[in-house]
This record gives structure tokens, sequence and C-alpha cells, in this order.
């Protein structure tokens, strides 16, 4: 090894955000003119680590050294000052600006106080040309453009800085395999240039092509660093899964044989370019799963679903007929049955400064209510079964439906829906940010309400929620189911494997890949 | 694509405001008896410069995605003032205007640092604001009137014609964007407002100067209505705390941005497109006359015209294809 100081260094970086510990005692060194990756499942602390490191947030605890000297950044302008360059997914574009504009965001040339706009385009153009993106205007307007000319002209913005620290975050994620080509030839050409490249990236084998040095984090701690190259895929898996709780879920019953037409069927379901030709099946007493990394189309798929897109392809089909869902209201009529669990409660799930009450009865008020009056005493009765069956928490019924702690707003979410007696439910990751009592109790519930006869789709960033919940998982990668796991298929191992793409599973239960 | 494409692209809503005010301008002086002469441009553009001048004030504040309802009140206090210090030599005159300009400035300042550091909504912090500063006026001038020593030689030349031409406010107008738009507009500050309009996130993660932009917006907008106050004072040589016509001001200065394609979501449009929103706005009452309609008509048909302009705004909606981008 050299002697050097290295270029960038953390030291026992801690993070929290309230309870919750995002990044614990990290460490981290990263040199100069080497690709550094960094894996880890979702929510094991990768974007925290990130943004730390960005300026974004600051850290709890621990020190971070550029060039052997300690330092800290108030925000994303300092740190971009002191050389470190962080390309976010699509944060940093300003719609309405130009290309040009938004290259040269922070630091435009100026003449007598103005923009140099010509001194601008000629650099705005340079660093086109070496993002590779040469085909893009300079004067175009961001918001016309597609994605994946977007993520070129974040590379651009982040080149025109001139760092000797890039972080890509998932940077690739919506380039097509022509424009990943590209980027990586860029991103080699800097590495020998001198820069460090902290990398990013789900895929495993562009991490194999590209990266030199590996880290993989677990739980918001740093597991192990190792050279490139010197672990199988196989051993990297084995890192990345964690072990956290196992008893918490109800026992799963014996898979019963499949008898008349499902209660959802979907057939090749499109809307691009974010779902691709999603069919599944979800039968009365079932608990569907939804795996696969974050952001892979499984929130546009409950979307879709429930009536929220315009403009998808493919067919629906409730008890084998053929039903077009046109909006969340046609979605919950009663012929159809289906409830959605939003993904962030606090806006989409609930009116935070209304009651408990009025939560609970909003989208069963036509359920409550004669020739369009409310019947009290009916919503009364109804309210009460349902504070009792979920165990809600709470002061009475008229305190603010934002008084409630987290789990207890969210068995408010379940249960508005539940007194509808839904036949489908879909819930986008209903127990994110929820104390383990709280997600015992839901995944008690999901299960009781299988057994009653409803059919469930359960997306879930958490694997031991998959696995300790679900029937059957589809693991969805780009926008299309990639493989269907059901009963004992369904492990960590299968899970991960899956939703990177990779093909560790197949190969039996200890396969050694080179 | 060629670049004029590009820079069409950008400018559709200011392009657009014209076309709007060719049209109806054209409508009226075709139909005006006296025809297209010196003195009927002359009163349109000095009809039309104080609508014109508190719009630019308002563009300022809704580019960053805010918007300014004491922007009318601000008006109507340096009316007040300048009916005070419009007197005296000609050197008196000039610190009188500054003292207008600066009360401009300083109740701009007043709107910025609510907004940015109280970190309230401008809704709210200008409603507030107005009032107060409509307190002031009131306070200034519990009756219409003005200072005896009134110095009309600067009115006069600000509201006549140049070359017996050219009327002096539209270069007075013309002024205001070459020396204080254009700049701003290239300037980093200008551009920050933008960006922080249309994604203030983005922004901030850009490292872009979001404070220092978003008060400089404030303080112009100010300015801009101290320009409108000082005009208001050399048509009328007087002063009068009037809350109907501030009121009257702010609201009418919001059609005017929204006619002139600047969007109320912020980031997009420019001053220059509030001009001519605000002389089309002004034409309107223009056009009643010259076909000889009852001036009762005018809030109708105004209502109309700024009904079309924002649906062709709103045609874009039909594109949304997540639902719950309508609600962001």
């Amino acid at each position: 090894m050299t002697e050097t100081t290295p270029l960038f260094r953390l030291e026992g970086i801690s993070k929290r955000y309230g309870g919750v510990r995002a990044l614990e005692n990290a460490d981290l060194t990263v040199e100069a003119g080497r690709v550094h990756a960094i894996l880890g499942e979702n929510g094991a602390g990768k974007s925290t680590l990130i943004k730390v490191i960005a300026g974004v947030v600051q850290p709890d605890e621990g020190r971070m050294l550029l060039d052997g000297r300690e330092i800290s950044f108030r925000d994303p302008a300092a740190a971009n000052a002191a050389g470190i360059v962080c390309i976010f997914q699509e944060l940093s574009l300003i719609p309405d600006l130009s290309v040009a504009d938004n290259i040269i965001a922070s630091d435009p040339p100026t003449r007598f106080g103005m923009i140099d706009r010509r001194a601008q385009r000629r650099l705005a153009e340079d660093a086109l040309a070496r993002a590779g993106g040469v085909d893009i205007h300079p004067a175009a307007l961001v918001k016309d453009l597609p994605l994946s000319r977007r993520q070129i002209i974040e590379i651009a913005k982040a080149l025109a800085r001139k760092p000797r620290l890039l972080i890509l975050d998932e940077a690739t994620s919506a380039l097509t395999a022509a424009d990943v080509k590209t980027v990586f030839e860029v991103l080699k050409r800097l590495r020998s240039e001198g820069i460090a490249l902290l990398y990013i990236s789900h895929r495993m084998h562009e991490i194999a092509e590209l990266a030199d040095d590996c880290t993989v984090f677990r739980n918001g701690r740093k597991i192990a660093t190792y050279r490139a190259g010197t672990k199988s895929d196989n051993e990297v898996v084995e890192m990345m899964i964690g072990r956290e709780y196992h008893h918490v879920f109800p026992s799963k019953p014996e898979p019963k044989p499949a008898t008349g037409a499902p209660v959802l069927e979907v057939r090749n379901l499109g809307w691009a370019p974010r779902l691709n030709g999603v069919s599944l099946t979800a039968r009365a007493g079932e608990v569907v799963g939804l795996g696969g990394l974050d952001g892979q189309g499984q929130r546009e798929l409950l979307l879709a679903l429930f009536g929220v897109l315009r403009g998808i392809s493919g067919e629906v089909l409730i008890d084998g007929k053929p039903r077009r869902i046109s909006s969340p209201r046609a979605a919950k009529d009663d012929d159809i049955g289906m409830a959605l669990i939003p993904e962030d409660r606090k806006t989409e799930g609930l009116m935070l400064p209304m009651s408990v009450r009025d939560n609970l009865s909003f989208a069963a008020m036509s359920h409550l209510s004669k020739g369009g009056i409310i019947d009290p005493g009916a919503e009364r009765r109804a309210i009460d079964e349902m504070i009792q069956l979920l165990a809600i928490k709470t002061d009475g019924t008229a305190v603010p439906a934002g008084s409630l702690s987290g789990g207890n707003q969210q068995k408010v979410v379940i249960a508005k829906w539940l007194m509808r007696e839904p036949r489908i439910i879909l819930l986008n990751d209903p127990t994110r940010g929820i104390d383990v009592g709280t997600k015992q109790e839901i995944y008690a519930l999901l299960r009781r309400l299988a057994d009653a006869g409803a059919a469930i789709v359960l997306y879930s960033t958490d694997y031991d929620e998959l696995i300790g919940c679900c029937d059957k998982v589809l693991v969805m990668y780009d926008g299309a189911i990639k493989r269907t796991l059901t009963g004992a298929e369904i492990t960590e191992r299968a899970l991960i494997a899956s939703a990177l793409n990779i093909d560790v599973a197949e190969a039996g239960p200890a396969p050694a890949l080179a | 694509m060629k670049d004029w494409r590009f820079w069409f692209n950008e400018q559709r809503g200011t392009l657009l405001a014209l076309a709007i005010f060719i049209v109806m301008f054209g409508f009226y002086v075709l139909n005006h008896p006296a025809g297209f002469t010196a003195n009927v441009v002359q009163t349109a553009a000095n009809k039309g410069v104080l609508l014109a001048l508190v719009a630019m004030a308002q563009t300022f504040v809704v580019l960053t995605a805010g918007i300014d309802l004491s922007v009318g009140m601000v008006f109507i206090l340096c009316n007040c003032l300048a009916s005070y210090v419009i007197v005296g030599s000609p050197l008196m005159v000039a610190g009188g205007v500054l003292a207008v300009v600066l009360t401009g400035a300083v109740c701009g300042a007043v709107n910025a640092a609510i907004v940015i550091l109280g970190r309230l909504q401008p809704i709210v912090a200008t409603i507030a604001s107005g009032a107060v500063f409509f307190g002031v006026a009131l306070w200034l001038r519990p009756f219409p009137g003005s200072d005896p020593t009134f110095s009309s030689d600067l009115a006069d030349a600000l509201t006549g014609k140049v070359f017996g031409v050219i009327p002096a406010s539209l270069i007075f107008l013309a002024a205001t964007v070459v020396l204080i738009w254009i700049p701003f507009r290239r300037s980093v500050s200008g551009r920050t407002v933008y960006a922080a309009g249309s994604s203030e996130v983005a922004a901030f993660m850009s490292g872009m100067p979001i404070r220092r932009a978003k008060f400089l917006a404030y303080v112009l907008s100010g300015v801009f209505a101290s320009f409108a106050g000082l005009y208001l004072t050399f048509f009328t040589y007087s002063g009068e705390a009037s809350a109907a016509n501030g009121n009257t001001y702010t609201l009418y200065s919001i059609a005017a941005v929204v006619l002139g394609g600047v969007s109320l979501f912020g980031g997009r449009g420019s001053a220059i497109g509030a001009i001519f929103g605000a002389l089309a706005f002004r034409a309107i009452g223009d056009l009643l006359f010259v076909f000889e309609i009852d001036p009762l008509w005018q809030p109708l048909f105004q209502g109309i015209v700024l009904l079309l302009a924002v649906s062709v705004g709103a045609a874009r909606l039909f594109q949304v294809r997540n639902r719950l981008d309508l609600f962001g």
C-alpha cells in the first residue's frame, strides 16, 4: 500500500433520524484514481452515507477528512466547493431552466455582473461532450427531455464542477444500455485522470466491470471492505443479508389448490416506461408479495391497479371478468372492492389535522349514510368496532389523527379501508417507519383478512416481511416481474439475488460462483 | 432543432401575451375615430403604465413561486409619500424620488424578511404587511391632497411625449426593462429566482444562492411598486390613501401577470410578458369604449379574456398520466 494520505476518509460517522439509526459508526476510505462501490440492500444506510458526504445532512458523530484535514459541510454548496460532487437521482435538475443553465447552475462565468451566456454555452457544450451527451442541445429546457437524457445532463453538470470526488447514486438506473456504455467510458477516463469515484448501484454486473474497491453496508453499519474480484457474488449476497426478527410472523396456511377464477388477475399491464408487461394473479385467501429493489415499478403497479394512472395498456380482470378501473372511486366500488394503503400515510393516507373519526369514515361514507346523510349511530358502531379490532391506541375519536403515533396512524389508514370490507387489498410498504410491536399486529391482521377471503397484494422493501408474510412473492426488476417465488423458495438469498437480477439462487442452495 | 426554436419555446408565454396585446390594440386603433395617432398612443400608454409597473413588481415575486398581495398597498404608500416630497428645486425633486424608491425597497425587504427568515407563506405575510403599509399611507394622507409646492416639471416630462411622438411613459417602461429587468434576468441572482420557483429542492441541491436571490426579488418588487406610485403622483399631482385603488391594482396585477404568461407556480415567464399582459388587460376597457359598449360590462369582459388566456396555459393538464401529479 502507498503511504500517501487517502483523498477522503470517514471515521465513526453516525446519523439518527428520530429513533431510527440510519448510520452507525461508519468508516470509509476513498482513494484518488479508484472506483469505490458501495453495496447494500434497501435501508442499509447507503443513501444516508451519501447525503452526509455531499453535505445534505450533518452527521451526529464522527469526522470527515479530506487530504487528511478535518472538514464539515454546511450545505451541498460547501461540499461542491471542496471538490465533492454528488449526482443524485434527478433531484438537482431544474425543469424550467435550459440545459446549459442547469449544467453551469451554481457558478456561471460573468461579465459586468451578468452571466456571460456565450462562455457558459461553451462550458456546457464541453461538459456535455465529456459526459457523452453531444446529441443534447444546450438551449433545450430540461423538462422537455426524457429521463435518460436528464441523467446525462446530471453527469455533465457534475463534471463542470471539476470534482475531485464524484459520487454516483444509481446514476445509470434510468439509462439505456447504449447510454450506460458511454457513461462507463467517461467514468473510466475520469478514473485515469485521478478523480476518486464513489459508485452506488444495485446492478452487480456494473460493479464487476467498474469497481476497484467495494464496501458492503447492512443496517447502517459497514460490514466489510474488499478489493473488487476477491469475493464471489454469493459471498457478497451473504454479506448483504441481515437477520433481525423471524418470530414476529404468523404461521402460513398450507397452500390450497387453485379453484375458480382468481379475484384479481392482471394480464400484460404496461405504463411506459415504468411498467413493462406485468402479469399476476391473486386468489382469495392469498397474500401476494411484491419484491425487488425500491423503484422497479412496484409503486406504479399498485397505482395502476387502483386507477390512478392514465394511459395504461393491458387487462385487469376481477373475478375473471375484464374491468376498466378508471379512478380510485371506481376501484373502491363494491363490485370491485379494492383498497389501497398508500406509501405515505401523512399525505396520501390521512388528513392529519382532522379527527380520527372523520379519517376513519372518509372511504366508507357510502356504507354509513342513507340518502346522503351520515347515520351517526352506524358510524359510531363501525368506528368502535375498527378501533377494537386493530387495537388503535387513541384518546377518543375526536382527537386529530396527527396526534397519534406512527404505528397507530398506519392502523387508522388500514382501518379506514377495512370499514368498506374490501376484497382486494393493495398495500404499499405499510410498515415503513413503524415499531416492531405494531408491525407484528399488522402481519397478524393481514393473515386474518386473507383467511376471511381477501386477496392481498403487499409491496415491501423489507425482505423479512416478504418471507414471513407472503404465500408467493413476485420479484420486480425494470418494471417487469423477473421471478415468482412460492412457498419454501421464498428465502432471503433468492429474494436478493433475483432483485439484483443475478442467478445465485438457481444454482442450488450453496452454489460456488466464479 | 435550431436555436431559435428553443428560444421560441422558452418565450412562448411572453410571445402569446404580445400577440394578445397586438390583436386587441390593433382592433382598438382601427376602430378609434382618430386612428393611429401619437395622441391615441400616448393616452393608451399613460393608462397602461401604472398597471404595467405594478404587474412587473408582481412578476418578481410570482417567479419565486410566491405571490405579493401587498404590491398595491406599496404603490399607494409611495403615491402618498411622493405627494409630500416631490417639491422644490430639481435637486430636491431628485432627493424626493430617491426617498420614494427607497421606501418601496424597504417595503419589499420587510416582505422578504418575513417570507425568507420567518418562513411564512407569502400570501399570508403580504396580506398582513400590505395592511400595515396601507395604515402608514393613511397616516400620511388621511385626506387626498398634495403639497402646495408640488413640483410638476418632472411629472409633465415623464407623462408627455418625447420628440412630440413617443410617449415618455413607454420610454420609461423600456428603460426599466433594459436597465433593471434584463440585467436581473441575466444575473446569477435572477437565474436563481427562476430556479427556486421551478424547484427549490433542486436549486438547493445545486448550491444556488436561494436566500439572496429571493431577497432581491422582493426588494425589486417593492422598487417597481414605488415607480408606479411615483407615476400615479405624476398623473394626479396628489396623493390619496385609497384602499379600493390598492386592492384593485393588486388583483389586476395578478391577472396581468397570468395574461402575460408568467406561471403562478413559479419559474416561468418574464416581466416583459407582464407588461404586455397589463397593456392587454387595460385595452379591454378601451375596446368597450370604441365599440360603444356600456362600461358596466368591463369586469365581465376582463374576466372572459382572463379565463380564455388561462385555459390555454392549462391545456397541458390533459397530458398528465399520473393523477397524483395533478395535485402536486
